[in-house]
């Protein structure tokens, strides 16, 4: 039993540095566990970019994509649509979208690289439902207000044409817009930066 | 690594039981692997993707992953690997279907993403290197590690032609049957018998490591787990100690 | 910050008796001082279950139980998967670890009589967790859907069909088809992932509180509770922790040692651990030159296959597991460590280590003439150690000596006779003196008085 030639001083380094050591090792161990439900690379491979036709899109005509299992808007504005966009920035919550996420090249009034085609993640930035398109002026359920834009029906958060979040409504960031770069005038590539972007 | 190499030769020499294949091991014939030898595995891989993709698949393996573990950028793949239009992140599979391959070859080529695995690096050099003619079989060539085998000679344009040279032998029983010699090359290939010997050793080990691509780093890490534990080891047995230093 | 530790713990005792369990099962319980290196595999037993648990959890997330896809979901896992073959490299040897860790725990548990009196729950409870750890074991075998998981899987089935009448509908209600299929597959899974583990931990929990209760038993196989302090502390014991807990503390990092060195240089231990023919999927129409158990089943496998008749080799089998169960009743000797026990019961001892490891041995290789001669002699003297532990628990007269002698070997000579196969008469007969010499030894042998007796058994613990 301990008796007076107990060493504290000694059991106490080596209880605290066993502990420690030991301690480090359990918590490096856990990372296997962790990096192991991080994508896999089947799930990288399905997250490979995909290259879209917009050449017969026709005036604000809205098409619907899946890229890493999300679906992806690309909806091509009219020159009244975009005009529409810059006098609606008062009654937005986010409109420089500086509390959103988007590459850099989106990070102007209309969020894209080119005002005609929008290029959005479709999934709102409250909890993850996916809104409609609703383009229409003025309709009965949205009220007279509405100039065209996005409506959440799960909780009522709103966007403009540019996917920007209205104030007073439950989101509270714009719809994020994923990576992509024009291939050509008429293909977009969803999932890689402009060549002369930034990484 | 060195060490790694040891323990994983002990550890197969503890295996006595017969895990050998149809056919029996032919021992003058003997391959060592190195999978650190990458120019090695490089020119497998693209022997493989030659000769051998065209009817085996290595489906469970993914081109991007070849490149990225031998050290090759993906452009390299996609202009000298792929040979069958696929992606570069796709699995390698082939196009040929297997009620087919059935009708040609009499068997589907087996996929062999683990063939190295199930069968042993000796195994897949010995029946690379002892095809010999043999007029009786369908394709012209048999072979001695896997007799009638239903396999063409592939590499044959390579190797050359190999004949057998026969000899009486007894078995326990008393019966006297003929078997193989040994092989004679008897017209030559556009590879002499040295070049065509580490053509076959560079797809032996090709087809080690793709039957496993995280053995590599499973042994690094391995070595710093080991060491991790060695060091935790000592600070446990000294407080063990220092504890038990109470007990008379 | 002791002081709101403190509180914190009168806050949870207040409403959960945290101190008492700590107290009752670690800091106040007394355990012998003189624990050797055998002591430390039940608190490894423990390690490589939560090892278990863990990894399974994650491989659950990767791994698909289906017919068409299980194989590829492993290979999947394997490369596909961040780290995925660390973990089941780490789950498949840990199954193996498993097996090794328990065998040790059982051998310590028998060598030193921890199964006798008044520990006969605390055995019957293991041998409980044991038979569950085999099923899991099984079923799990199965999951990675390879020609030896497929192959494994029929034949163990097929083991049911042996019992009279209903066997055959046994063996289909078991598969839930009329071959191992899809259906078996995942009703394995189920079992595998959530059932079976359920149970084990259930029977860990009874085992260490029975333990617990009672209190360990040691290398001497005496009673610390017999001698005790002014305070009512056994003199000769210590409390678990910290005494006991870093002393394993040690035992697991250095077991965690040769686990690591298995994981990450030899996955496959030479075919042991994952076997090579489990490496192609399963083929229903293709059946492995050699369908070989996983390593730990082989020594039972052995046994199956040492007689001829399917029925009877299955009750053999079931017998040499069961016949474990009741090894309390069996030894009935007072004197619980191999130490004080005779020369002869230490010789019985160590045979049976050695019957144990040959069958395992002869289980994985093919059954040849002379293996199959083997395999019969072994399981033989597998039966005969408890025959002997059964019969000189308690002094025997000459003449029941001879008589048991000659019963033994009569009963063990008139199934030779009835074997008998022509051109076999030198095997059988060579084969036929391991079994006489083994009785000759041990049932002539304790007549002797030097060899038969059993020696003094000290008061206290030994250092």
């Amino acid at each position: 039993m301990p008796d007076d030639t107990v060493d504290v001083g000694r059991r106490r380094f080596l209880t605290g540095s066993t502990a420690l050591v030991g301690g480090t090792g359990a918590v490096v161990a856990m990372w296997p566990f962790i990096a192991s439900m991080s994508p896999s690379a089947r799930a990288r491979t399905a997250g490979a970019p995909i290259e879209v036709d917009i050449g017969q899109m026709d005036w604000g005509q809205k098409i619907d994509l899946i890229w890493r299992k999300q679906p992806i808007w690309i909806i091509r504005r009219t020159p009244e649509m975009v005009a529409m966009l810059e006098p609606e920035a008062n009654y937005l919550r986010d409109p420089n979208s500086d509390q959103s996420q988007q590459p850099e090249f989106a990070q102007n009034s209309h969020r894209s690289l080119n005002p005609e085609f929008l290029v959005l993640v479709g999934v709102c930035t409250h909890l993850g439902c996916n809104p409609t398109y609703r383009p229409d002026v003025a309709p009965e359920d949205l009220g007279a207000d509405w100039p065209g834009g996005f409506f959440c029906a799960c909780h009522g958060s709103r966007f403009d044409l540019a996917g920007r979040v209205y104030d007073h409504v439950p989101a509270n960031a714009n719809l994020r817009v994923p990576p992509y770069r024009f291939v050509s005038d008429t293909r977009i590539l969803i999932g890689e930066m402009p060549e002369d972007a930034p990484a | 690594m060195k060490r790694a190499f040891l323990l994983t030769a002990l550890c197969l020499g503890l295996a006595g039981p017969a895990f050998a294949a149809v056919g029996a091991e032919l021992p003058g014939y003997q391959v060592v692997v190195d999978l650190t030898n990458r120019a090695s595995l490089q020119r497998g891989a693209k022997y493989f993707m030659n000769y051998c993709l065209g009817c085996h698949s290595v489906k469970y393996s993914r081109y991007s992953r070849i490149g990225e573990d031998l050290g090759l950028d993906m452009e390299m793949v996609k202009d000298n690997l792929i040979f069958t239009g696929q992606r570069v992140s796709e699995r390698m599979e082939i196009a040929m279907a297997p009620d087919e391959a059935e009708r040609w070859f009499g068997a589907s080529p087996p996929d062999l993403s683990m063939i190295a695995r199930q069968k042993g690096a000796t195994y897949i050099y010995q029946y690379l290197m002892t095809f010999y003619a043999d007029e009786d079989r369908p394709w012209g060539v048999n072979n001695w590690r896997f007799p009638y085998t239903t396999m063409p000679h592939v590499l044959w344009r390579e190797q050359g032609l190999q004949r057998a040279e026969w000899k009486d032998a007894e078995n326990g029983n008393g019966d006297k049957k003929k078997v193989i010699e040994g092989l004679t090359l008897e017209s030559p290939g556009l590879k002499t018998p040295e070049e065509y010997q580490q053509l076959v050793v560079d797809l032996t080990s090709f087809l080690v490591y793709v039957s496993e691509p995280a053995r590599l780093t499973r042994e690094r890490v391995g070595t710093w787990v080991l060491f991790f534990l060695l060091v935790l080891g000592g600070f446990a047995y000294f407080l063990k100690r220092e504890y038990w230093q109470d007990i008379h | 910050m002791k002081a709101y530790f403190d509180g914190l713990i009168g806050w949870i005792d207040a409403r959960f008796p945290l101190m008492r369990l700590w107290n009752e099962h670690l800091a106040h319980y007394y355990a012998p001082k003189n624990f050797n290196f055998w002591y430390f595999f039940g608190s490894l037993a423990l390690l490589v279950l939560i090892i278990q648990i863990v990894t399974g959890i994650f491989l659950t997330m990767h791994y698909k139980p289906d017919a068409e896809l299980a194989f590829a979901s492993l290979e999947y896992i394997r490369r596909d998967v961040p780290l995925g073959w660390l973990i089941q490299y780490m789950h498949s040897t840990g199954a193996s670890f498993f097996f090794i860790v328990v065998y040790m725990h059982m051998f310590r548990g028998i060598m030193y009589g921890s199964f006798k009196a008044p520990r006969e729950l605390i055995w019957l409870l293991g041998m409980f967790l044991y038979m569950a750890l085999m099923a899991e074991a099984f079923m799990g075998y199965l999951l990675p859907w390879g020609n030896m998981s497929y192959w494994g899987a029929q034949v163990i089935v097929n083991l049911f069909s042996t019992i009279p009448w209903v066997g055959p509908d046994i063996a289909i209600w078991l598969r839930g088809d009329f071959a191992i299929s899809d259906a078996t597959l995942t009703r394995f899974f189920a079992l595998h992932v959530s059932a079976i583990p359920l149970a084990i931990l259930a029977l860990v929990m009874l085992h260490i509180m029975a333990l617990h209760e009672v209190g360990s038993n040691n290398p001497d196989g005496i009673e610390i509770k017999d001698h005790k302090d002014a305070d009512g502390k056994p003199l000769d014991g210590v409390p678990f922790h910290p005494y006991y807990t870093v002393k394993d503390i040690w035992g697991s990092v250095a077991f965690l040692f040769l686990f690591a060195l298995v994981v990450f240089f030899a996955p496959e231990m030479g075919g042991y651990f994952l076997e090579p023919d489990n490496f192609t999927p399963a083929n229903p129409l293709l059946t492995p030159e050699h369908i070989v158990p996983v390593w730990y089943f082989t020594p039972f496998y052995s046994v199956l296959r040492a007689i001829p008749d399917p029925q009877f080799g299955a009750l053999a089998m079931l017998l040499s597991i069961l016949i474990l169960f009741f090894l309390p009743w069996i030894d009935r000797n007072p004197v619980r460590s191999v130490r004080y026990r005779s020369q002869l019961y230490k010789l019985n001892l160590l045979l049976f280590v050695v019957t144990f490891a040959v069958l395992g041995y002869l289980g994985f290789n093919a059954p040849t003439p002379l293996y199959s001669e083997l395999a019969l002699r072994f399981s033989e003297w597998y039966f005969l150690f408890f025959i002997t532990l059964w019969f000189f628990s308690r002094p025997r007269r000459n003449i029941e000596r001879l008589a048991s002698l000659v019963v033994v070997l009569g009963l063990i000579s008139l199934y030779d006779v009835v074997r008998m196969e022509p051109g076999h008469e030198m095997l059988v007969f060579l084969g036929w003196l391991m079994p006489a010499a083994f009785v000759a030894i041990m049932f002539l042998g304790s007549g002797v008085e030097k060899l038969g007796r059993d020696l003094p058994v000290p008061d206290r613990v030994t250092e």
